[in-house]
């Protein structure tokens, strides 16, 4: 029987050496063999105009749709800001429990915020969301422990205070 | 926390109640959803809510006399109105009527996130807390401290004693001794440990800098600054802000340090509006603070403040007893993260470090380990191994290139080789350790 993998899905550009150490960070974390492919969504299908910002929904069910043999779950990789219709951005979402999730790493750039440009910073932020969103397609909801990668982030700053690593609690939930 | 909180969201919008829902189902809340405020009052004559979240423009009834009749079933039921459109006239009107807040779509993740967590927070949830206090393991605690002696015990003991409370604690002790270590013990067991433990390196950040990364910024308030950010004191809600190398600050600095310390409200750089924060603070320090006041260079006021509870932490030459303790806790760091087998250290070694006086406390001490288990043969460490033995001036002091090309070779006679195993072990990629080998010139050994 083939084995079970997490496929990461990049609509990018993204450099391949990001990519591949984000995938490293998904097999230890999640002990699956991680697989990359690049998108063909074509996301302009996506874009609100009156937003100015890409439909983080509209995206997950698409990627959702996609169909790959023996893939256990999908995380779309994205460069656009997103928002759902009651959040003015997120940084990624998941379906819980489910098969796929989104990550975009517009938002977590320092220079979004007037801070000074920081790749080392940026990698280290979407790594974290990336494991949080498919922590969640794993059946984990938010955790309280503070550095627990699955505690809730709203801001970038927040998402700097916690580690990329599951707590033991989290770890225990969906058996890793 | 969450675990028993209910939440009803009543919006005719369906892609508004979905993403509501698995919003707040992500946060590990109960939540349920009607499409308009007959079927919101239906369920809740079926059941109680903790939280109703309802929008205030909706075909039929409209959310605020929806709000009047879910007060008149449940008065404490909290109700959180939702509208698109700001409107001053019904934001008072719902508040009067006795609606917990007010919310505009779109909402910022964070105030939706901060709302909810509040109005829980007024939820009493006795048992639940207990519940996951016990379930939860603390990652910083005071094992993390290593040290029998007297003088480590009197300050664990301290520890004990003011984690319990939320006063301003000053953490003094020379470099390298631990005080951010100490800071980390205080919260983890604190009441405050379910939030966050917010560091800030003041030593390291100009005035401006320091300013913008304590308070945040607004969208716009300087060239590029496209979104808010937080500051530390806002990431800090809740829990504890460390303010290391307090003693650097300048003087326009302590001034502001001390408004928000007394008001523990603030204005994010650029803004206006006022942010409360319910943080404990903890200093740290190498400077002798009291000097400092009086010579003029710290405030006195800003001192008092902050000094409720002084801990001081004894230099390493202070509790030689505790060496050898922290010697076995390096090598075991090392030797793991190196993926070596544990080695023992020659007792001449321990007798030598000793009477040294190690200036840069632990942190000296743990470098010196961590090298000699680079440089050294494996299985013991050796008086040869340490770097006071060495003169200075000698040809045979090793650079950082000498030690990297040891190591690397080592590494991959280890794993006869093997370029992915090595590459994996020295935790670099293939092609960088290629070079690596290319740069040094290694050859496997016949």
């Amino acid at each position: 029987m083939a084995e079970l993998s997490i496929l990461l899905i990049s609509h990018g550009p993204f450099e391949k050496v990001l990519l591949e150490k984000i995938a490293r960070e998904v097999v230890r974390e999640y002990q699956f063999p991680v697989y990359i492919e690049d998108s063909h969504l074509d996301l302009s299908e996506f874009y609100d105009p009156m937003r100015r910002q890409y439909d983080g929904n509209g995206i997950l069910k698409e990627i959702d749709a996609i169909s790959s043999e023996n893939t256990i779950k999908k995380v779309g990789l994205f460069r656009v800001d997103l928002f759902i219709p009651i959040l003015t951005y997120i940084f990624g979402q998941a379906i819980l429990n489910g098969g796929t999730g989104i990550a975009s790493l517009y938002r977590l750039r320092n220079e979004q915020y007037g801070m000074k440009k920081d790749d080392d910073l940026l990698f280290d932020r979407f790594k974290k969301v990336v494991i949080h969103e498919l922590g969640h397609t794993f059946g984990l909801i938010h955790c309280h422990i503070p550095t627990c990668v699955m505690r809730s982030s709203t801001y970038v700053e927040d998402i700097d205070q916690k580690s990329h690593k599951l707590c033991i609690r989290c770890k225990g939930t969906i058996g890793t | 926390m969450v675990g028993n909180i209910s939440i009803l969201i009543v919006d005719d919008e369906e892609s508004v109640r979905d993403s509501l829902y698995n919003w707040f189902i992500e946060d590990g809340y109960d939540v349920a959803r009607a499409e308009n405020a007959k079927e919101a009052l239906s369920v809740l004559e079926s059941r109680n809510f903790d939280i109703v979240l309802a929008d205030i423009k909706m075909p039929g009834m409209d959310g605020l006399e929806m709000h009047r009749r879910i007060k008149s079933l449940n008065k404490d039921t909290i109700v959180i109105i939702m509208t698109a459109f700001a409107s001053v006239t019904t934001a008072v009107q719902a508040l009067k009527d006795g609606a917990y807040d007010y919310i505009t779509k779109p909402f910022d993740p964070d105030d939706l996130s901060h709302l909810i967590r509040n109005a829980a927070g007024q939820i009493s949830l006795k048992t639940e807390n207990e519940a996951l206090r016990n379930k939860v393991v603390s990652l910083e605690n005071v094992e993390d401290i290593i040290g029998n002696s007297e003088a480590m015990i009197k300050v664990l003991k301290e520890v004990g004693r003011v984690a319990q409370s939320s006063s301003p604690v000053i953490i003094t002790g020379e470099s390298g001794t631990g005080k951010e270590l100490i800071a980390k013990a205080i919260h983890s067991n604190s009441q405050r440990k379910f939030f966050p433990l917010v560091s800030v390196h003041c030593g390291a950040l100009t005035e401006s800098l320091l300013e913008s990364e304590l308070f945040g910024h607004e969208k716009g308030a300087f060239t590029g600054a496209m979104f808010n950010r937080k500051g530390r004191f806002e990431m800090a809600d809740g829990g504890t802000i460390f303010l290391d190398e307090i003693a650097t600050i300048s003087p326009k600095m302590q001034i502001e340090l001390l408004r928000v310390l007394e008001t523990k409200t603030f204005v994010r750089v650029g803004g206006n509006k006022e942010i409360t924060s319910d943080f404990r603070v903890i200093c740290a320090t190498n400077k002798d603070l009291n000097a400092m006041v009086k010579n003029g260079t710290f405030r006195e006021d800003l001192f008092y403040r902050l000094n409720v509870v002084n801990i001081k932490i004894p230099p390493l030459r202070e509790r030689i007893e505790d060496i050898p303790m922290l010697v076995d806790h390096f090598i075991r760091i090392y030797c793991t993260s190196m993926s070596r087998n544990f080695m023992h250290v020659d007792p001449a070694v321990l007798k030598r470090l000793e009477r040294h006086d190690f200036p840069g406390n632990i942190r000296e001490l743990e470098n010196m380990i961590e090298r000699a288990i680079v440089v050294g043969n494996e299985k013991e460490i050796r008086l040869k191994d340490l770097p006071f033995e060495k003169d200075l001036t000698s040809n045979s002091i090793e650079s950082l290139d000498d030690l990297e090309k040891k190591h690397i070779l080592r590494i991959l006679n280890k794993y006869d080789w093997n370029i992915s195993r090595s590459s994996k072990a020295l935790k670099v990629d293939r092609v960088t350790l290629y070079n690596k080998i290319k740069k040094y010139d290694l050859k496997p050994e016949k």
